[in-house]
């Protein structure tokens, strides 16, 4: 009756020191879909629960950005807008790299601020980092909906024309090269953080000063041909620039800095995964 | 087909003491570099055995060395020891929370695991949505939960909070809840530690009815941990005993139990203990002796039923001390209490000390304990200052029945205190 076997394929799970670099459980992850969603709505719910504005909050966040946006950079410094509507201007630029820098700054934390969690219970640790990719695009949703009723106000009002064109059928495409920036820059900080909390505190000032190197309050041909080229090396100026092309046809869209973007943007995510994959196993030791 | 759900083999753990921080860039990049040269890491060479008292000389210690064992299906394991012997890292490594150093396990089946009830409860959240986000992170998916939705909800019993925040409930409520899902989970495989340690004794009773109708009637396999050994008792058909990472003793429960109490397991009895006098302390247990009414010690350690037995004890008190206790408790070899007597049970209050020696004779009746083996631990205490000299399990005797008639009964103790029958 105590048949010996040799066969490993009887085993469900094998737990193991080090598993491959690419063995990535996407499958698991698959798996985990519902939890992947029940994160989103506690994120959602759970944030503006009494609260008196509630979501409300989205709108005043950019609404107010771009006031001091405005005051500062157009009425002081007096930086050009390349023509277009400066309100417009700010907010568009605003509305796509706070989506970035949200992106990146609530993953950088993931094993940090879930360490009480994961160190009781596993699950797919990048279950987390999914959700608030996924939690921040319904928050960039209701913000592009501002984007769009301030724009359809002022096209009432005649202070702007319909600059769309058809480009901004590539929309959603930008968003996904930012989500997935996002998400694997900040997979890869959260992974290192976990040991070398010096990272942190660089990430935090270093995700202010990379908007001043994005063209956010200033259009890239603006700047001089030298710092153009350096510029262009940021994966996230061509989308911004192309996301203000789309809308306000000024400027000029950038194709070959998109693939350039798409391109950094995957060897980033594949370089954050296999990093993340490889400290989800051991980080509680060292957290 | 092997019937063997879960198998550790050779699983060992290494941990780091003290910070981790300064030095840590060098050991990585050391241990990098002669893992791509294919040689073996030179942290893993160190390392020594987890002891917590002594001061160790190396920085990493083995929390678990070479652990071997399997569970087969259905069968409900308890794993016991001491703080620190590597219980909570072993149930760790097997809910992939972290890691082995080295070694594998296979595992037959999905693994959920209770390490602390309620992990991923948010407060603001109602427990409706509680219910579905815990059930979520255990592992289950929306419709298993909405399956098991109601069931739930009875089995917590606090249906009328169920749309309240969780951040208003009672303790007892939160852990209730929280068991209700986890007890609830479909899954192979159930690690559990310690939540039986709050709820109500009703509650309480109903999760370990709940547990061992998991293992029982679904066929599932339970690991449990507890530092209760009359529940581990209860409970669990096999045990592992850890001591300092490795196993010390496995089998069935009822003979691993001993050997958590008195890890030498020496056949000899101990009736008398004598401590050195050490004068910088405030006070000390400096003498225990079992005897009996002549004052001669058990010297074989076995007392029958009808010996009264007498424990003498010596103590000393280098200061004056206002407000002192003494506690004698007497275990049985389950580690059950079975009896807990002190001094206010004779004396109406605490006792002022002054310096000098002091002995405390106790008169034990028999017949009272069933046949056994016995441990003694005794408190000697400073109620004001709460400084203690406790002196744990130090006795340990063994009672024998002339009459053997009376053995094959249920219970602790043997009282015949008075029996009267009249004709009417």
């Amino acid at each position: 009756m105590n048949k010996s076997f040799t066969n490993n394929n009887e085993w469900s799970e094998i737990i193991e020191p080090k598993r491959s670099l690419l063995d990535l459980k996407l499958k698991e992850i698959w798996r985990y879909k519902d939890l992947v969603m029940m994160f989103v709505r506690r994120d959602f719910v759970s944030q503006y629960k009494q609260t008196i504005l509630g979501p409300i909050w989205l709108f005043i966040q950019p609404i107010f950005t771009t006031f001091i946006f405005l005051f500062v950079f157009n009425r002081i410094a007096k930086i050009s807008t390349d023509g277009i509507n400066p309100t417009l201007f700010y907010l568009s630029g605003i509305t796509i790299w706070t989506y970035f820098a949200d992106c990146l700054n609530k993953t950088s934390t993931t094993f940090i601020s879930n360490a009480n969690i994961f160190g009781k219970v596993y699950f797919p640790r990048l279950v987390t980092p999914i959700s608030i990719i996924i939690s921040n695009l319904l928050k960039l949703g209701i913000q592009m909906l501002l984007l769009t009723i301030v724009f359809v106000i002022f096209f009432i009002l005649g202070y702007q024309k319909f600059t769309i064109n058809i480009t901004i059928l590539l929309v959603p495409v930008y968003i996904i090269i930012m989500a997935i920036l996002g998400f694997g820059l900040g997979i890869i900080f959260s992974s290192l953080t976990t040991k070398y909390r010096d990272l942190s505190y660089l990430l935090v000032f270093g995700i202010q000063l990379f908007m001043y190197a994005t063209p956010v309050i200033y259009p890239l041909n603006s700047t001089s041909e030298k710092l153009r080229n350096y510029l262009l090396f940021n994966p996230i100026t061509s989308i911004v620039e192309n996301f203000r092309y789309s809308l306000f046809s000024q400027g000029e869209f950038l194709i070959g800095g998109m693939i350039y973007s798409l391109a950094i943007s995957l060897v980033v995510l594949i370089i954050g995964v296999i990093l993340f994959n490889q400290v989800e196993k051991s980080f509680m030791d060292t957290v | 087909m092997s019937d063997i759900v879960i198998k550790v083999e050779n699983l060992s753990k290494q941990y780091r003491l003290g910070k981790v921080g300064t030095g840590t860039l060098t050991q990585d990049i050391n241990s990098w570099w002669s893992r791509i040269r294919g040689k073996e890491d030179p942290t893993l060479k160190i390392g020594e055995k987890n002891d917590r008292t002594s001061k160790g000389e190396s920085e990493y210690v083995w929390s678990l060395k070479d652990i071997n064992f399997e569970v087969k299906q259905g069968d409900t394991l308890g794993i016991i020891g001491k703080n620190g012997a590597g219980k909570s890292t072993l149930l760790k490594i097997l809910s992939k929370v972290t890691a082995p150093t080295t070694g594998k396990i296979k595992v037959k089946g999905r693994i959920a695991s209770l390490l602390e009830v309620g992990t991923g409860f948010h407060p603001e959240l109602s427990g409706r949505e509680n219910i579905f986000l815990n059930g979520a992170i255990l592992g289950m998916s929306k419709n298993e939960i909405k399956k098991k939705f109601d069931e739930i909800v009875d089995f917590s019993g606090v249906e009328r909070y169920i749309d309240t925040p969780v951040k208003r409930y009672s303790s007892g409520m939160y852990v209730r809840l929280a068991f209700a899902v986890a007890a609830h989970l479909e899954s192979e495989i159930l690690i559990v530690d310690e939540v039986l340690a709050v709820g109500d004794a009703e509650f309480q009773k109903k999760c370990l009815g709940k547990m061992s109708d998991v293992s029982s009637k679904d066929g599932r396999t339970v690991l449990f941990v507890s530092h209760n050994m009359a529940t581990i008792n209860k409970l669990c058909k096999n045990s592992i005993l850890l001591e300092q990472g490795t196993i010390l003793k496995q089998g069935i429960t009822k003979d691993v139990i001993p050997y958590y109490l008195s890890p030498t397991q020496s056949e000899n009895m101990i009736t008398h203990v004598k401590y050195d006098i050490d004068n910088s302390k405030p006070f000390q247990i400096t003498e225990i002796k079992l005897t009996n009414q002549d004052g001669n010690i058990f010297n074989n350690g076995i007392i029958t039923d009808v010996d009264d037995f007498y424990v003498d004890i010596s103590y000393l008190f280098n200061q004056k001390i206002h407000k002192c206790h003494l506690t004698l408790i007497a275990r049985n070899s389950m580690a059950e209490t079975v009896f807990f007597i002190d001094r206010t049970d004779f004396h109406k209050d605490f006792f002022n000390a002054d310096i000098g020696s002091y002995k405390t004779r106790i008169k034990i009746q028999n017949p009272l304990l069933k046949e056994g083996e016995y441990y003694l631990s005794f408190g000697l205490s400073d109620n004001q200052t709460g400084v203690n000299a406790h002196k744990f399990d130090v006795i340990k005797f063994k009672i024998e029945f002339l009459k053997s008639t009376r053995n094959t009964r249920d219970g602790f103790l043997y009282l015949p205190k008075e029996w009267q029958m009249l004709k009417l």
